[in-house]
């Protein structure tokens, strides 16, 4: 990130008549526009769009990229995103012309290799969780979220329980748990953690009702526990009748290890940008898929891929399917990614994943001890998650400790979640990383402990290298300015 | 172990010392014996990068791609030309390998880029806001819909059956988790049915949503639709066709409250259907309602222009079960495509690839009308896209133009039963009149 320099805003550097596009003539007779549209359904004032050559163009996104910090160009131990490295192999396969230049409404017998590539995937998804069946539309984890959640729906009220309309989350959740149950209508109910870190039985007990759909659950968990406790918990919400929800999104701890659904989960999502290698794209698109137990089958999204005398087929014919959640079959490109990643690992690569995911997390666990509380004391799982509360009385926040790290070149953990822990601190090393880059990170972070007690406004006030120091975010959000304006926007 | 993963054998067995375990197994004691998988998972064996791209490579030959056919299939997206420049872009490491932008020191390039987008879907949909992107266009839709319930304070909508039928399945998914009723309003001659819509509008109604232009390739009058939702304190929803804002008075400038709309055409690959993203703009008004991420300019301790997340308090981090929506990834790459997209079409080239389909397709459907037994559907204005009906199946069409590596348009019957032997045909600027000339030789000859 050499860039310090600021880059202007791509409509600053606009020249009235300079042009960055090359199209052909017009080839068929050319009528008036007029003749074509009635005059007041055409636009006066044009959008105003910028007027840049393809240099420009070339030159003003490759600055941006300097201003950005990606996972090829260093250690990113954002905990509960799974910052693993994403194989270029991927990214060939999944530009190939065949899966990029087809149109999702094109014959299916001209699509097979897209639909077995889908078909093929199910499986293997649902051999990874111990699950029946998959949805690959999903978009995203939160997505697919809302699809499971829908889909627990619909199996109560096809069984005749449409009372059923509690979900308990406990509070140690990813805030999208509470926001998806709320969109699928549920009224959401929370239950705390044990001193484990756990699911809290008692309370678990109590929140149970003829009005519980089910239970949402992260498990490891989002402090990287694993719990103990899942036998009883399915106990517990199955014979309250209601249903298991698996949040994926840890899932890169357990690949051919334990499945979700040998835990007694009914519903799993996960999240092929996290477990399955998928870059993130700063933000997206992920792929949320949503995989069931065979009594949930007929609920999920329409149309699933199917395989009948040789061939692949969709078939939306299910009645009692939740309906889409979003237009044709998903994230396919990101699925073409997770396939390939799948097939370059095998069951035993898998595994290696989760056991150098877990192994590196306890070793960052074990090495930063000392400098950070531990809330919960035991063998993690892909992540561990630490208190900085002990810099307090130093006037040091983790924000802080944060922002110094990116003096020393890291991506920051996640901070602040779970919202159960002051002060947290959380890091996902994920498998890909090797024990040198633990131990550089390892040595940044006692470092900057060694800051904190000689020079705690050096921290405070850090970032000094980045392209630009602390932002004014109070005034972001009280003088909204969401969009460049050409007279006032200097 | 594969080469993912990055530690020796020897620094395991250093890690595990360290950590006072001795072997890779007991980092897995928390998980109880009954639910450990007791054998291998069973999947194929694992592949050499050298028969992994042979393998994919050969599945990717079992599908026909639109390189080497001609495309007049849209029907919600289309074959538009992507400049090369793109992909170079996009590739870039930094981009595609980092996540959302928590922190904003270190994602000032994706932060800017979004700040971009938003200013050019303003200007393109002529609303005031944007968010940083959404799935697709039919999410987008579907949560336009909540947050106009929301605004409004009512729980019913009217949507045009002429609204892309994948988006009236999703809104209709998201209406029923939150008990919301949906109304359909027919179409006359290819455009809402006006006398349908003023009978059915009420003081219930939160908004009428509407497609510009619409599925069946006719363009609605928006300046109509919007006084009739207004004058019923509804809120006027439009789905838009990013291409077709070029040339088309923007929904803004015709009282829309809301505008979403698919945004692949601008610059995205067709993908089998998807990712791609949705737009999602609004009034400022509605700025506290609106889902996902939203990107504000401030200035850094010094002083500089910077970008950062805000706005936060309407999202799931914050707010958990009271949050807006769910969202949190959105489909951030596929918008920075899209802006990377306008930047290079800017005013001038966007206009132009409106002017090419436009004219193209006014060709084309002159020129397959003289075909006897074919007739415009409809005779209501279009734009890129437009439907006639057929002597014969349009099935039947479509599985004799493949031999031609021709992959025909959409039979409207799928979605409208009553619509039997009706085509939907679309023609983008890649569309040459040589091709064009050949569609209606072979349907001819047929």
């Amino acid at each position: 990130m050499a860039q310090n320099k600021q880059t202007p805003l791509i409509f600053e550097i606009s020249q009235p008549g300079r042009k960055g596009y090359s199209l052909p003539p017009c080839d068929v007779p050319e009528k008036e526009v007029s003749e074509l549209l009635p005059a007041d359904f055409l636009r006066e004032k044009p959008p105003l769009l910028p007027e840049v050559s393809e240099l420009d163009t070339v030159r003003h996104f490759t600055r941006l990229s300097q201003r950005n910090y990606g996972v090829d160009a260093g250690f990113y131990p954002l905990g509960s995103c799974t910052m693993k490295y994403n194989p270029k192999v991927n990214e060939v396969v999944s530009r190939l012309s065949g899966f990029l230049h087809v149109h999702p409404y094109q014959a299916e017998e001209t699509v097979q290799g897209c639909l077995q590539i889908m078909y093929e995937l199910d499986r293997m998804l649902s051999e990874i969780t111990g699950m029946d069946r998959f949805s690959l539309q999903p978009a995203a984890g939160a997505h697919g979220e809302l699809a499971g959640l829908l889909a627990i729906k619909a199996y109560h009220t096809a069984r005749g329980e449409s009372r059923r309309t509690k979900i308990i989350v406990p509070d140690s959740a990813h805030g999208t748990n509470p926001a998806s149950a709320a969109m699928a209508g549920f009224e959401v109910i929370q239950v705390k953690s044990n001193a484990q870190g756990g699911v809290d039985l008692d309370s678990l007990k109590a929140a149970v009702s003829p009005e519980l759909a089910g239970l949402m659950l992260t498990n490891p968990n989002t402090l990287g526990l694993f719990d103990e406790n899942i036998t009883e918990i399915a106990e517990i919400i199955h014979a309250a009748g209601g249903l298991l929800y698996y949040d994926g999104a840890n899932a890169n701890a357990i690949l051919g290890i334990a499945r979700p659904g040998d835990m007694g989960f009914d519903v799993v999502h996960l999240n092929l940008h996290k477990t399955f290698s998928t870059p993130h794209g700063g933000g997206g698109p992920g792929s949320g898929p949503v995989g069931v137990k065979k009594d949930l089958i007929p609920f999920l999204p329409k149309p699933l891929v199917e395989f009948r005398d040789g061939k692949y087929y969709l078939d939306g014919d299910l009645p009692l399917s939740l309906g889409k959640v979003r237009s044709f079959y998903g994230n396919f490109t990101v699925m073409v990614k997770a396939y390939a990643y799948i097939l370059s690992l095998g069951a035993k690569g898998l595994k290696e994943v989760s056991e150098n995911a877990v192994l590196n997390a306890n070793y960052l666990l074990q090495k930063l001890k000392g400098l950070f509380l531990l809330p919960y004391d035991r063998i993690c799982m892909h992540e561990c998650v630490f208190s900085g509360q002990n810099y307090h009385s130093q006037g040091v926040a983790v924000l802080d400790i944060a922002k110094r790290l990116l003096d020393y070149g890291y991506h920051p953990p996640t901070i602040y979640f779970p919202l159960i822990v002051q002060e947290a601190l959380m890091l996902e090393p994920t498998e890909t990383e090797s024990k040198e880059t633990l131990d550089e990170f390892i040595a940044a972070l006692k470092a900057i402990v060694e800051e904190i007690q000689t020079d705690p406004e050096l921290v405070r006030s850090a970032p000094y290298s980045t392209v630009v120091q602390r932002l004014d975010e109070a005034a972001a959000a009280r003088h909204p300015k969401l969009r460049w304006q050409p007279e006032t926007n200097k | 172990m594969s080469r993912y993963i990055s530690n020796t054998a020897l620094q395991q067995e250093e890690m595990l010392k360290e950590i006072g375990l001795n072997s890779l197994e007991e980092l897995f004691r928390d998980i109880p014996k009954e639910v450990r998988l007791k054998q291998n998972l069973n999947l194929p064996e694992a592949l050499s990068e050298m028969d992994l791209l042979k393998h994919l490579k050969a599945l990717a030959g079992r599908n026909n791609n639109l390189e080497d056919n001609i495309c007049f299939l849209g029907a919600g997206v289309y074959d538009h030309f992507i400049p090369s420049v793109i992909d170079t872009l996009i590739s870039r490491q930094e981009f595609y390998t980092a996540y959302t932008p928590y922190q904003p020191e270190f994602s000032q390039g994706t932060l800017q880029a979004i700040f971009e987008f938003q200013t050019m879907m303003c200007e393109l949909t002529g609303m005031e806001i944007s968010n940083a992107s959404m799935y697709d266009g039919a999410s987008a839709l579907a949560e336009a819909m909540l947050m106009a319930c929301q605004a409004v304070k009512r729980d019913e909508v009217l949507v045009a059956s002429s609204v892309h039928p994948e988006s009236r399945e999703v809104l209709k998914t998201y209406a029923r988790a939150r008990g919301i009723k949906v109304k359909e309003i027919g179409f006359i001659n290819g455009t809402l049915d006006l006398e349908e819509l003023k009978s059915a509008i009420s003081s219930a109604t939160a908004a009428l949503l509407v497609q510009y232009p619409n599925f069946l390739g006719a363009i609605e009058s928006l300046p109509t639709l919007a006084e009739i939702a207004h004058n019923n304190k509804a809120l006027f929803v439009v789905s838009a066709d990013p291409i077709a804002l070029a040339l088309l008075k923007s929904p803004g400038e015709c009282g829309a409250d809301i505008v979403v709309g698919e945004g692949q055409s601008l610059g995205n690959p067709l993908s089998f259907g998807g990712p791609h993203l949705g737009f999602f703009c609004a009034t400022e008004k509605l700025l506290r309602k609106m889902p996902g991420r939203i990107v504000g300019q401030t200035t850094d301790k010094k002083g500089r222009r910077s970008f950062t997340l805000t706005i936060q308090a309407r999202e799931q981090h914050i707010r958990r079960e009271k949050a807006t929506s769910n969202i949190c990834s959105n489909h951030a790459l596929n918008a920075l495509t899209a802006t990377i997209y306008l930047t290079l079409l800017g005013k001038e080239g966007l206009k132009e690839v409106a002017y090419l389909c436009l004219q193209k397709a006014h060709y084309a459907m002159e020129q397959i009308t003289k075909l006897p037994g074919f007739d415009p559907l409809y005779t209501a204005p279009f734009f890129k896209e437009f439907a006639v009906k057929t002597p014969v199946s349009p099935e039947d069409l479509n599985a004799n133009l493949l031999e031609s590596k021709i992959i025909g348009g959409y039979p409207l019957q799928k979605v409208y039963p009553e619509l039997k032997n009706t085509w939907l045909l679309a023609v983008t600027e890649k569309r040459t009149k040589e091709e064009i000339d050949l569609l209606v030789e072979k349907v001819g000859g047929k």
